[in-house]
């Protein structure tokens, strides 16, 4: 029964993982209808929970909900299959384009069409920090910490982490000791 | 030894990076600027993400991948090499995720009320809009100009088309049309203006 249960977390997630483009946010809607309206493992209260779970927790958004779910439905091994299911197919077929592309990559109409590719990837680029941006609070602290994490990784050489661990600090002291920074405009 | 560097940068990005997929970009950037530059270009990584949204599965995860496989090929020379460079990757992606999950998974509810959390988050998600801003300028920089800035890049067609091409993708992103499609345009594009011998 339990093995039962373990396989078909797997199956469900290695769907997911599967024929989702476009990674995490792509992935909720299919895990509500999955897991919530299929197998009711979890609730939609809890899909709501896990967006902002993934949100404020560190690592992709789509092994932060098939963790979260594959607990809910069958505990930690659950959470194991989940993960392992949503993994899998990325895996599997990256790994064989990454061979593909590299036997491909001298033919000239493969260089052309990434010539172009990458003028399209810059504008998908400037979609995903637009999206970025807004989901971002509009405080004066929130602007300070947008500018000088821009600032200082353009023209200094300070490394990432560093950055991101300042910022998280900057948080949790800005919103503790002075709030009024933190209080967003009005939209 | 390339394995193991290759999981614990992976382990370092997923646990640093809040906010999915995009949100690493700026990290995988300069890590792979830094560790394994010879192997991978700016140029093919930016390849390679043109490739991550036009296949199925998450973002982060695609990227773990290729890079894997492409320093584990570079470490062992075989298909079994590449994958347990992959696998490496993988695994350090999203290990972190995946342990942090299980403990909030048990403490949910002192999770979501404690202060300290809001708090860093409302540094973190401000901090991801500047770095992705300068993973967006990298990006910029490479494909507008990749040999340096001279006025006279601006009488070169190249210049002209992948500026007009991005425009146009653009408006087409922001009217919500999908990425696949975009990619697909861009690329026919491409080979339209390299055979015309405009690029």
């Amino acid at each position: 029964m339990k093995l039962k249960r373990l396989w078909q977390v797997f199956l469900t997630f290695f769907k997911i993982g599967g024929f989702t483009f476009g990674g995490g946010y792509a992935m909720i809607p299919l895990i509500q209808h999955e897991a919530v309206e299929k197998r009711k493992w979890v609730t939609d209260e809890d899909i709501l929970d896990i967006v902002a779970i993934a949100e404020s927790t560190p690592g992709p958004i789509a092994i932060n909900s098939a963790t979260f779910v594959g607990y809910r439905a069958a505990g930690v091994m659950g959470s194991a299959a989940a993960t392992l299911g949503v993994v899998l197919p990325s895996f599997v077929i990256i790994l064989a384009l990454s061979f593909v592309l590299a036997q491909f990559q001298e033919v000239k109409y493969v260089q052309y069409a990434f010539r172009g590719i990458q003028a399209g990837v810059m504008a998908l680029l400037f979609k995903a920090l637009w999206t970025m941006y807004k989901k971002a609070p509009k405080s004066i602290a929130s602007y300070i910490v947008m500018g000088a994490s821009f600032l200082l990784t353009t023209f200094l050489p300070v490394n990432v982490i560093f950055v991101i661990l300042g910022c998280g600090i900057f948080g949790i002291l800005t919103s503790k000791f002075c709030p009024g920074l933190c209080k967003e405009g009005k939209k | 030894m390339a394995y193991l560097e290759l999981f614990l940068t992976f382990f370092t990005i997923g646990i640093v990076t809040f906010g999915g997929g995009y949100a690493m970009l700026p990290m995988i950037q300069s890590e792979v600027a830094a560790r394994w530059g010879e192997l991978i270009s700016e140029s093919s990584l930016i390849n390679f993400v043109a490739v991550s949204e036009s296949t199925p599965g998450p973002f982060a995860i695609n990227m773990a991948t290729y890079v894997g496989s492409v320093v584990g090929r570079d470490a062992g020379g075989d298909f079994l090499a590449s994958m347990l460079g992959s696998f490496c990757a993988t695994m350090g992606v999203v290990l972190p995720s995946f342990i942090v999950i299980l403990i909030v998974a048990k403490c949910y509810d002192r999770f979501k009320q404690s202060s300290l959390v809001k708090g860093a988050m409302s540094g973190l998600k401000p901090a991801v809009v500047g770095l992705i801003a300068n993973a967006v300028l990298k990006v910029v920089r490479q494909v507008l100009i990749p040999s340096g800035f001279a006025w006279s890049i601006f009488s070169t067609s190249a210049f002209w088309i992948s500026a007009g091409l991005f425009a146009v993708m653009a408006v087409l992103a922001f009217k919500k049309v999908h990425p696949i499609i975009i990619i697909c345009i861009s690329a026919a594009a491409g080979i339209l203006f390299g055979c015309l011998g405009w690029l």
